[in-house]
């Protein structure tokens, strides 16, 4: 990988989401992330940051510094107020994805990312078999095929270590650990060349982070993908990111190889975070 | 007829109303088009758009035939055609052929329809994306971006659980290329009676308040995966106890005293035809 050469996948450049009406003074006088005039909320205040090909870039803070914001834009979620952010596979990273049409962001959506949601209840459809829930993606994606559907699903219920038995189950009936890789299967359906993971591991006990971690490890080496990977958890980012960004109060506030990051933080809140660590 | 009523009960404007939203039906075909829809003397839910389109439509020139579950004597169709009847004076009969304005629910007659005839549907649930989406303002927006993942999703679904696609009624069709229909709950076996019809086909929804329609000669294809090819309901080796029929849709009938299952046309009319037929021969 050479950042200097190389496209990056994803290119983000001052991402801004405010929640509120905004006043002439908002955003040069913020109490954390809310200004102290109009209250406003900067969710997401002047964030720019690039993946490259085959990384995994680590976005790691505390609740409200605006990670899952950036994830939620990232894939249409929620609106950002203002910023672009550049897909290398959509039109060769020429437009903005936001700016898109309604149709070209669903076809971003389910062809040209995956996401995986801390809460699977947002990422599946529960009632609906493991296997339904992977061919959701590839019908989307314009398949009307319905045995290559069937072996696709069985081929990454496999790699993610689901009996392909159990594919007709419904997801509700699978352990929390299972449904995240339910999850990841679906995420990986149209083969996508960046994967958001918003954190991932969090509420699942120690024994299965690791088996998700490590199926995260595997996945990157398997398909080479992109990941984008948000976690509060700096055990996790040290084990799987390339790269990290810390985030407070909705802005970057260091960036660099991970081992810089947590070896020699610049920045009192990373330095306060590295101490922090168990 | 009853002449302190309006012909055909609705006042005039509102049948003026209905037709203009028919027309726009008409000119896009499997479009959901919304309308005013009026009080009756009879519930919502119990064939209201049905009605609703056949008192707009009807004149004193009309033939008129109403059929239930495919029978011409059952509660529900014998009212319909009484009440239609008391204000509006219009012959009625049991013969497909006769009809000019056939309304009807859960069937498709089994006479191929004319040129000169109008098939009235009524329709519980017009949205076809409703089972996957409950917003009327989402489903809109569906239909616009001709996002159907959700519905093939459900085929798809069958197909994992159980082997082939479950759904009897209310098979969804693609009409045009472009709208995904529902096409009321009409068995898997008429779906291919709507494909390049000779008929206007017009739906109507009175609960939902939407009219929808199939103009003569419009393409209507169930929806089907490209290596699973839609089926409707096999009766082979099966015939009708009454006429002998086998190639109509057969309903199954329990003898709960002798346990025995026998077979018999859906459609009561086309059965009385076929065995007055029978008996002219002989």
């Amino acid at each position: 990988m050479n950042p200097i050469t190389e496209q990056p996948v994803l290119k983000v450049s001052h991402l801004t989401v405010r929640y509120g009406s905004g006043c002439p003074c908002c955003g040069t006088s913020l109490e954390k992330n809310r200004c102290r005039k109009c209250g406003t909320v900067w969710a997401a205040n002047d964030v720019s940051l690039e993946v490259y090909p085959g990384e995994i870039l680590g976005i790691v803070g505390e609740s409200g510094s605006g990670k899952s914001t950036l994830m939620k834009s990232l894939y249409f979620d929620l609106e950002p107020t203002e910023g672009t952010a550049y897909l290398r596979d959509y039109q060769d990273g020429a437009k903005d994805i936001w700016q898109a049409s309604a149709a070209e962001k669903r076809r971003i959506r389910n062809c040209l990312m995956g996401m995986v949601y801390q809460n699977p209840l947002l990422g599946l459809r529960m009632e609906y078999s493991a296997a339904a829930n992977i061919a959701e993606k590839i019908i989307a994606a314009g398949s009307r095929d319905a045995g290559a559907m069937t072996e696709r699903a069985q081929d990454l219920l496999s790699a993610v270590e689901i009996l392909t038995s159990r594919m007709a189950e419904a997801p509700k009936n699978f352990s929390g650990g299972m449904q995240q890789r339910v999850q990841i299967s679906k995420a990986l359906a149209n083969n996508p060349s960046l994967l958001l993971l918003d954190e991932v591991t969090t509420g699942l006990d120690i024994s299965v982070q690791a088996k998700v971690l490590d199926l995260i490890r595997k996945i990157k080496a398997r398909y080479g993908i992109s990941i984008l990977l948000v976690s509060h958890d700096l055990a996790v980012i040290r084990m799987l990111a390339d790269r990290t960004v810390v985030m407070l109060d909705g802005k970057i506030v260091e960036s660099g190889l991970t081992d810089q990051v947590l070896e020699d933080p610049q920045h009192a809140y990373t330095q306060q975070l590295v101490h922090s660590m168990l | 007829m009853k002449s302190e009523y309006n012909y055909g009960f609705l006042d005039e404007g509102s049948k003026r109303e209905i037709r203009r939203s028919v027309l726009k039906a008409v000119a896009i075909p499997g479009y959901q088009v919304p309308f005013g829809s009026r009080e009756l003397p009879i519930g919502r839910g119990w064939g209201t758009g049905g009605i609703q389109l056949t008192l707009s439509l009807i004149g004193p020139e009309d033939v008129l035939k109403v059929i239930d579950q495919g029978s011409d004597e059952s509660v529900n169709a014998v009212n319909i055609k009484k009440f239609v009847a008391l204000c509006t004076d219009v012959p009625t009969t049991i013969h497909t052929a006769e009809a000019t304005i056939v309304q009807t629910r859960h069937r498709v007659p089994e006479v191929p329809m004319k040129n000169n005839q109008i098939l009235v549907l009524q329709v519980p649930t017009p949205e076809p994306l409703r089972v996957i989406e409950p917003k009327e303002e989402v489903t809109k927006k569906m239909h616009a971006e001709k996002d159907y993942a959700g519905i093939w999703l459900q085929l798809y679904e069958c197909l994992i659980r159980y082997g082939k696609v479950t759904i009897g009624a209310e098979y969804p069709c693609m009409v045009e290329g472009r709208y995904v229909m529902n096409p009321s709950p009409i068995p898997k076996f008429d779906n291919p009676k709507l494909n390049d019809a000779e008929c206007l086909y017009l739906f109507g929804a009175g609960r939902e308040k939407k009219i929808y329609a199939i103009p003569p000669h419009t393409q209507v294809i169930p929806l089907a995966f490209e290596d699973v090819p839609f089926e409707r309901e096999d009766f082979s080796g099966r015939k009708c106890r009454l006429c002998g029929s086998e190639d109509t849709y057969l309903d199954e009938i329990f003898d709960a005293e002798t346990g025995e299952r026998y077979y018999q046309c859906s459609d009561t009319a086309y059965c009385k035809e076929v065995r007055a037929r029978h008996e002219s021969n002989h």
